[in-house]
């Protein structure tokens, strides 16, 4: 047995509301394992169940109208039903969560400080001094200039980027295994973002915490990645190593995606390739693949679910034959078929 | 600018936009949201204006359409100078010149179904016969491919490209030859964004549109503008033809802005990221002289004291640097 055992399994997690109008399904069947240290990037649009797969996976879904099944184990343990305070020990110590909006995790009537030092003395029985000095070392370590004088500040007296850095110090307090951030940079300037992927990146090396990053900017994926699944409507569509996904995508959503995407360099294409129609309302889903509707190579197979499959870590659901993908994918983007 | 050109359809003169904060006069203080910007937009072209949160941006395009009174400087439009022209001498000019906003949710009345609020500017600026009202707004909402029975609907009812949509529609209504579009993308999907930007570039060919475009996002001001403004609290620091700014930027800022994009590709990896330390300063206390300097990699003395102008380095590329990189 290696020693090194998956961080995280999630397994066939499905989550799904009650509504007026029936069952609406937000995951279904999310499969996937996270490697100690390994930084994996969850890309999707909205609706496409991507923060939920996170909120499921922290026992974060409180509705008394959600179903959650499936199996999430960390480090061997089952997280899904366990018990609040159980998981009150894991979570905030060895998981942490980042939102996209900082003050979702900050209180504007205590300094950051005092917010640090009680989240460490939650997990851990040190002194209220010790926990400071604590504090003040974690936002050094985040990059807030003058931490000590920071460490007394309020969270309004700080700008975006500083509030994430401190939010970002606070889940680290605890020296957790797993770090989980919804779009973390994605209320964030450009330049601002760059500082605050640059600290993911590092927090691997000098933290040797494992990430889960969500987002809906590929470009943040291909910055700090090493792995990434490409959700849709509630689904995994493509799962692989960043260099094989964004070489070689396999799904025609994948492909949709990358052609949505204005380039940075070399010449400007007439028009984008942009996927047509827009995403499928969870309440209606179409039946078998749920891109089927919006996808050019939609054929008699997919009107069947598709399910992952493929070889060398690179999975995609998709009915199309394996080989002779790439040249369809580059009909598509050579503008061949209209959008 | 070379004489060859074509008369402006807009143009600015040292355009200044100022708010006071602070709630008692003796705490009053200004915050110069745009300073002094001296801008010439030819007809036929699309000037895409970048800059963080906070640069002025989109106050600029609400003065270019006159949504705010101007604190000093003049605008004119076509020639005539509007800079203080009453609602009523304006009202001629607006059919000329519309705007697109971020979030169209906010800009739709949600009580009022599609078919009435795209016939809202013929009630104002032509007389027109009801069917004839409801023609022109079928045919607005099949130009922007949505159906003609979505007039019937609310906006409640739409997506968000799909509101988008709607918000272009009305836009387009009087045939303006100005489009300010603030943010027109960034509220929506990458796949829904991709449509969007080609409906906008369609729609320039066909009804010969000048646009404004304010966006944040680089690559998207990269595939939709032919020129490129830089703006960094509330001043153009470089301007030129959009392949310049993107493939030899100037100014120090542009450069760093250009380097932090994500892209998303493995194999083209753009070349050393040039970091900005630190955050944007209070504009409440700008930093003296250039700007920029408080961040800037190449700031000297000279950059603590006197404020660069615009200066050109190439065809129609200006930059305002002391010390403007080679490029």
């Amino acid at each position: 047995m290696p020693t090194d055992k998956p961080l995280l399994v999630v397994e066939n997690l499905c989550v799904s509301f009650l509504t007026e109008g029936g069952v609406v399904p937000a995951v279904s069947g999310v499969s996937f394992s996270l490697e100690q240290r390994e930084i994996l990037g969850v890309v999707g649009e909205s609706g496409s169940g991507k923060s939920q797969t996170l909120l499921a996976i922290m026992g974060l879904i409180s509705s008394p109208n959600a179903v959650v099944t499936g199996s999430v184990r960390f480090l061997g343990r089952e997280l899904l039903g366990l018990k609040r305070r159980a998981l009150d020990a894991i979570r905030g110590r060895q998981i942490a969560m980042i939102f996209q909006d900082p003050m979702t995790a900050l209180t504007p009537v205590h300094t950051i400080g005092d917010q640090i030092i009680e989240q460490i003395r939650a997990h851990e029985r040190v002194s209220r001094a010790i926990a400071r000095k604590r504090a003040v070392d974690l936002l050094d370590a985040v990059g807030l200039p003058s931490p000590e004088s920071a460490v007394d500040r309020y969270p309004h007296q700080l700008s975006g980027g500083m509030r994430q850095r401190a939010v970002i110090a606070m889940a680290l307090s605890c020296n957790p295994a797993l770090l989980i951030a919804d779009e973390p940079t994605t209320a964030l300037d450009v330049t601002v973002q760059a500082q605050i992927l640059e600290l993911i990146g590092r927090l691997r090396d000098e933290f040797g915490s494992a990430v889960i990053l969500v987002t809906h900017d590929l470009g943040v994926v291909a910055e700090v990645a090493d792995r990434v699944l490409v959700m849709y409507a509630g689904r995994v569509v493509e799962e692989g190593g960043k260099g094989q996904l964004f070489r070689e995508p396999l799904h025609p959503y994948a492909w949709g995606l990358f052609g949505s995407i204005p380039p940075m360099h070399g010449p400007r294409p007439a028009r984008l390739t942009a996927i047509p129609g827009s995403p499928p309302k969870l309440s209606q889903m179409p039946q078998g693949c749920a891109f089927g509707p919006r996808c050019t190579f939609r054929h008699q197979a997919c009107i069947a679910q598709p399910s992952l499959g493929g070889a060398g870590g690179h999975r995609s659901a998709c009915f199309l034959p394996q080989d002779g993908r790439q040249d369809l994918r580059r009909t598509l983007a050579a503008g061949a078929v209209p959008a | 600018m070379t004489e060859t050109r074509p008369k402006p359809l807009v143009r600015t003169s040292d355009l200044s936009k100022h708010y006071p904060v602070g709630r008692s006069l003796l705490q009053r203080r200004i915050v110069h949201a745009v300073e002094q910007i001296s801008l010439d937009i030819f007809p036929g072209e699309t000037l895409g204006i970048v800059g963080e949160s906070g640069c002025g941006k989109s106050t600029l395009g609400r003065c270019l359409v006159r949504l705010t009174e101007i604190t000093s400087g003049a605008l004119e439009f076509e020639g005539l100078d509007i800079t203080k022209a009453s609602q009523r001498q304006l009202r001629p000019i607006r059919r000329q010149m519309q705007m697109v906003f971020q979030d169209p949710a906010a800009s739709l009345n949600p009580r009022r179904r599609v078919g009435d609020l795209l016939a809202d500017p013929f009630r104002v600026h032509e007389k027109l016969s009801r069917s004839e009202m409801m023609d022109r707004v079928e045919e607005l909402l099949v130009r922007v491919e949505l159906l003609p029975e979505h007039a019937q609907r609310f906006p409640h009812e739409f997506s968000g490209g799909q509101r988008q949509r709607i918000g272009i529609a009305r836009a387009l209504a009087l045939r303006p030859r100005l489009i300010v579009a603030d943010e027109p993308v960034s509220a929506l999907d990458v796949s829904i964004q991709a449509q969007i930007i080609n409906l906008l570039c369609d729609l320039r060919d066909e009804f010969n549109l000048t646009y404004v475009f304010i966006a944040h996002d680089l690559s998207v001001v990269r595939q939709f503008s032919s020129r490129v403004a830089v703006m960094y609290m509330g001043s153009i620091v470089e301007t030129g033809p959009v392949d310049a700014i993107f493939s030899a930027p100037r100014h120090h800022y542009t450069i760093a802005l250009r380097s932090a994009v994500p892209v998303p590709d493995v194999d083209n990896r753009p070349g050393q990221r040039i970091m900005l330390k630190g955050d944007l300063p209070s504009p409440l206390d700008p930093p003296s002289g250039c700007r920029f300097h408080t961040r800037c990699v190449a700031a000297t003395s000279v950059c603590r004291q006197e404020r660069p102008v615009l200066s050109l380095v190439d065809k129609n590329h200006f930059v305002a640097c002391h010390h403007p990189s080679a490029g």
